[in-house]
């Protein structure tokens, strides 16, 4: 691996580029119009190419014009059809973004000997290239690049810094904030301006697929992370930041393993964007899969425990000589196999089981455990009947399930809502009455 | 018209310059002996080509009704995008132990197969985070492309086996497809037809209704794999013939112009097919009669002058037919609130049995409601044409016999139905008014008979008193 200085620099402008995306991404995401990043990024090459069209040269300015245009247009007719037409908005982009590209593509291709736009470097961009390409910066000499996605996001992030309030509220409740006096359909149209003013300059540089991807996916990232608007901002960026670096170190070093030469910076950066996303999928803290299925287990684990006790005691109390229980026998009452083992190896841990000639018998303390459990679910069975008015054979599953989410202040409140009870509805002791 | 289409107006006018003057440049029309040649289909190729792309057409069109009716057009979108590290990486492979990287098999086994990644990646992200659809689409369109862009670029750098035309996938070649091409899709149409076939019922209780679906005992996991497996099938099938950006347009575009010609889906999903079938043909006749113009681009544009068509005349829910009947009611509407006005102010005088002989002047009838005089001349004209009322000597109206019949219907509509409100629903006097305007107008004859009933007002030729003051009356008293 060679870094030279045309490295530090497409890193510098991937992190500008990709941080202003998915500034305004965090607001796409909330708001659930990601796909308009996707479609506006798609719609800015009739745009552009209208733009040179009418203006007759390829200077920054027109070209901006063009793309900002198109792309309010794009969001203003997405909503329009959607709404006069009374089709769902992602059919209504699917056609008005699809149209407005092919109209791009024939423009490109009848004027391909006067510009040359070519469609491939709009989608996967060449900041490879981009480096190479200079302006005269208050009196340096910068990449042109650098500069405009340098200046797009220091506007995005002033737009956030100043609306952020207005922002945050017409995103989560327009409706609130129309009552409030906030214009929400303004900011509706200042964001979209902006999506497609940060997608131009991004454009030539970095290439519509690096930006769809920096919209979106740092920004879905974050929300997966945390609960906070400005928290999710600021990891929004950080995960593009990173996304950015690891895409263009992966697009020269991945490649090379396979005695192959470097890959597209962009597409590796989007890349690198998806694999930070799976990650956080996987094991974000509260919203991730993992967490979801951990706590799904423990759970499950936890109840099971709890029926290994209150089998137990029902055990001795049927037939106070039964005795200890092997595992086997545990396994065939409970109708559960391995977890049966894990559970008793936890209680006994506990020291709520021990072991007494070759199975296992409740201790003191796992006695007293699954009285209180026998307690609950009694309790609720006479609940169920005396105030329910449920036939005595029907209590059964409501109370093996509440058994475990009753503590001691709702069990006198039971006691006592069921009148007191010595005995269930199917003529067992409640145990632990005073 | 609101303000959005009007800034949507001034947009498309102000770039029609620039669209005139690209398409201006190269364009020549073809002549007449080319439309002939072109429209006969003597062409092998033309004949392949344009074969091919209607095939597509309707089989994309069919599919994709049900994905719209699913709410998910654009997963389309997210698949077509994640075909294409399948792409690069079927040509990696093959290449490396030696095969044709571009053996078409390969290529499109390895674009179905992240095709269906991609889809299952969406429904995994949207069902088990606290992301939405829009969210779950994005990300794996962008990060499936990213990677694919990431192969081709690697796929280039491949010592063995040529990669050029790998592009093509993206936007597709349309002018260049191959018999074995449209034969590829002819089978592939004809199987989504059968299936579609064969599978209508269920796919239809699934599309409407996924819980009932599984409440009815349908596998809806297998059903609903199904339908997307098909979906995937035509886009692989698509993107050689117009590149999978606008093979999302083929299975949008079609279902949205149907959906504004009928509320029946069997007859949503013939029109559907038919409109992707027609984009499909005239899109790559228009192209070989034109070669500047690259046929996939055209065929989706005339798919979307298609919906421009449905949009605005279709008959179920176009826009016009659906305004003009809106208008047709409105005019209905006013018509019949003159009548009663008329009415209610020979009541003011006494003069309720004799309607027709009481002449009514313009003034008063302008502060009756809430009408300008403009809009109220106008209700006036339309009512001398309807032969409803005539006019004085001195400029007075007064009713014809026909407008007496229509006065009386109405008041007594609008009273029946103030009493009801007032008697069985507990509503102040004072509010029922409103109501009842809205009301009298779409009462039919078995409702009016049971409000007769439980009123004791049988007697059609009575007219019940009205059970609140009304309004103009108030007004000058106060």
């Amino acid at each position: 691996m060679i870094w030279t200085f045309l490295d530090t620099w497409i890193v510098i402008i991937g992190v500008l580029s990709a941080v202003a995306c998915a500034l305004l991404g965090n607001y796409l995401v909330l708001r659930k119009m990601s796909m308009m990043g996707d479609a506006i990024s798609h719609t800015v090459l009739p745009g552009l190419v209208a733009a040179f069209l009418i203006s007759g040269t390829r200077d920054v300015f027109p070209m901006f014009v063009g793309a900002v245009v198109i792309g309010v247009l794009t969001a203003l007719l997405v909503q329009t059809i959607s709404r006069i037409g009374n089709i769902e908005e992602g059919a209504s982009m699917g056609v008005i973004f699809t149209s407005l590209f092919a109209v791009g593509l024939i423009m490109i291709r009848q004027t391909a000997d006067d510009i040359d736009l070519d469609p491939s470097c709009v989608l996967y961009g060449a900041i490879e290239m981009a480096p190479l390409i200079t302006v005269d910066f208050l009196g340096m000499e910068l990449p042109r690049a650098a500069v405009s996605s340098g200046v797009m996001l220091l506007v995005n992030v002033l737009f956030i810094l100043l609306f952020f309030k207005e922002l945050k509220i017409s995103s989560f409740d327009p409706a609130l904030a129309t009552t409030l006096g906030i214009n929400s359909t303004l900011m509706h149209y200042l964001l979209m301006t902006l999506v497609a003013a940060t997608t131009v300059a991004a454009f030539e540089s970095v290439g519509s697929i690096l930006v769809i991807a920096m919209l979106i996916v740092p920004a879905a990232a974050a929300h997966l992370l945390t609960d906070r608007l400005w928290l999710m901002i600021l990891l929004s960026a950080v995960i593009a930041a990173a996304s950015a670096i690891t895409g263009h170190l992966a697009a020269i070093i991945v490649p090379g393993w396979f005695g192959l030469g470097d890959t597209s910076t962009a597409g590796m950066m989007a890349t690198s964007a998806g694999l930070i996303f799976v990650g956080v999928f996987l094991a974000a803290p509260r919203y991730g899969f993992l967490s979801r299925v951990l706590s799904r287990a423990r759970l499950s684990q936890r109840i099971l425990r709890e029926d290994v006790l209150a089998m137990l005691y029902r055990r001795a109390e049927l037939d106070p000589d039964s005795g200890a229980a092997t595992l086997a026998e545990i396994r065939r009452l409970l109708h559960e196999n391995w977890r049966v083992g894990l559970a008793v190896k936890a209680l006994s841990r506990k020291r709520m089981l021990a072991r007494n000639d070759g199975g296992w018998q409740l201790s003191p303390a796992g006695e007293a455990e699954a009285c209180n459990l026998v307690r609950s679910h009694r309790l609720w069975e006479s609940w169920l009947v005396s105030e329910l008015g449920l036939r005595p054979d029907h209590v059964h599953r409501t109370a093996e399930r509440l058994e475990h989410v009753t503590d001691s202040s709702m069990q006198e409140e039971l006691f006592k809502a069921a009148g007191s009870p010595d005995q269930d509805p199917h003529d067992r002791k409640i145990p632990g009455n005073l | 018209m609101n303000v959005h289409l009007r800034i949507i107006a001034a947009a498309l006018i102000l770039a029609i310059p620039g669209i005139a003057s690209a398409a201006g440049h190269h364009l020549a029309l073809p002549s007449a002996s080319d439309l002939w040649r072109v429209l006969s289909l003597q062409d092998y190729n033309t004949r392949v080509v344009i074969l091919g792309t209607t095939m597509l057409g309707g089989a994309a069109g069919l599919i994709g009704t049900f994905l719209l009716l699913r709410k998910r057009s654009l997963l389309s979108d997210s698949i077509a995008h994640a075909t294409l590290p399948g792409i690069a990486a079927a040509f990696i492979v093959v290449s490396l132990f030696g095969g044709d990287g571009k053996n078409l098999v390969g290529l499109l086994l390895g674009a179905a197969a992240f095709g269906t990644l991609g889809m299952g990646s969406v429904l995994l992200i949207s069902k088990y985070s606290r992301l939405k659809d829009d969210a779950a689409l994005g990300i794996v369109l962008s990060v499936f492309f990213g990677l694919g862009v990431s192969l081709l670029q690697l796929a280039t750098r491949l010592e063995t086996g040529n990669s050029a035309g790998l592009n093509s996938f993206i936007y597709g070649k349309t002018a260049s497809m191959l018999f074995r091409d449209a034969m590829l899709i002819g089978v592939s149409a004809a199987g989504v037809a059968v299936i579609c076939a064969l599978l209508y019922k269920e796919f239809t209780v699934l599309a409407f209704d996924q819980d009932f679906a599984a409440a009815q005992g349908y596998p809806t996991g297998i059903l609903d794999f199904c339908m997307m497996a098909l979906v995937v099938l035509v886009t692989v099938i698509g993107l050689q013939a117009v590149g999978l950006i606008l093979i999302v347009a083929m299975l949008v575009t079609p279902p949205a112009a149907a959906r504004f010609w009928s509320f029946d889906l069997r007859r949503v999903l013939v029109t559907s097919g038919i409109i992707g079938a027609a984009s499909g043909l005239f899109g790559s006749a228009i192209s070989a009669l034109m070669p500047n113009l690259p046929a996939g681009a055209i065929i989706v544009l005339v798919g979307a002058f298609l919906f421009l068509l449905s949009f605005l005349f279709g008959s179920a829910r176009g826009v016009i037919p659906q305004r003009l009947k809106n208008r047709q009611t409105s005019l209905k509407v006013e018509m019949q609130h003159l009548m009663r006005a008329f009415y209610e102010l020979a009541e003011e005088d006494g003069a309720a049995e004799e309607l027709e002989k009481h002449p009514v002047k313009f003034e008063q009838l302008l502060r009756e409601r809430a009408w300008n005089s403009t809009q109220l001349k106008r209700i006036l004209r339309r009512a001398r044409r309807g032969e409803f009322l005539r006019v004085g000597a001195d400029g007075d109206y007064s009713l014809t016999r026909a407008g007496g019949r229509q006065a009386r219907k109405f008041i007594r509509n609008h009273r029946l139905w103030e009493m009801y409100l007032i008697t069985h629903a507990d509503i102040a006097p004072s509010h029922v008014d409103r109501d009842a305007d809205q009301i009298e107008h779409v009462l039919d004859d078995a409702m009016i008979e049971r409000l007769e009933n439980l009123m004791n007002q049988t007697d059609r030729r009575l007219l019940p008193e009205s059970p609140h003051v009304i309004s103009s009356q108030k007004g000058e008293a106060s």
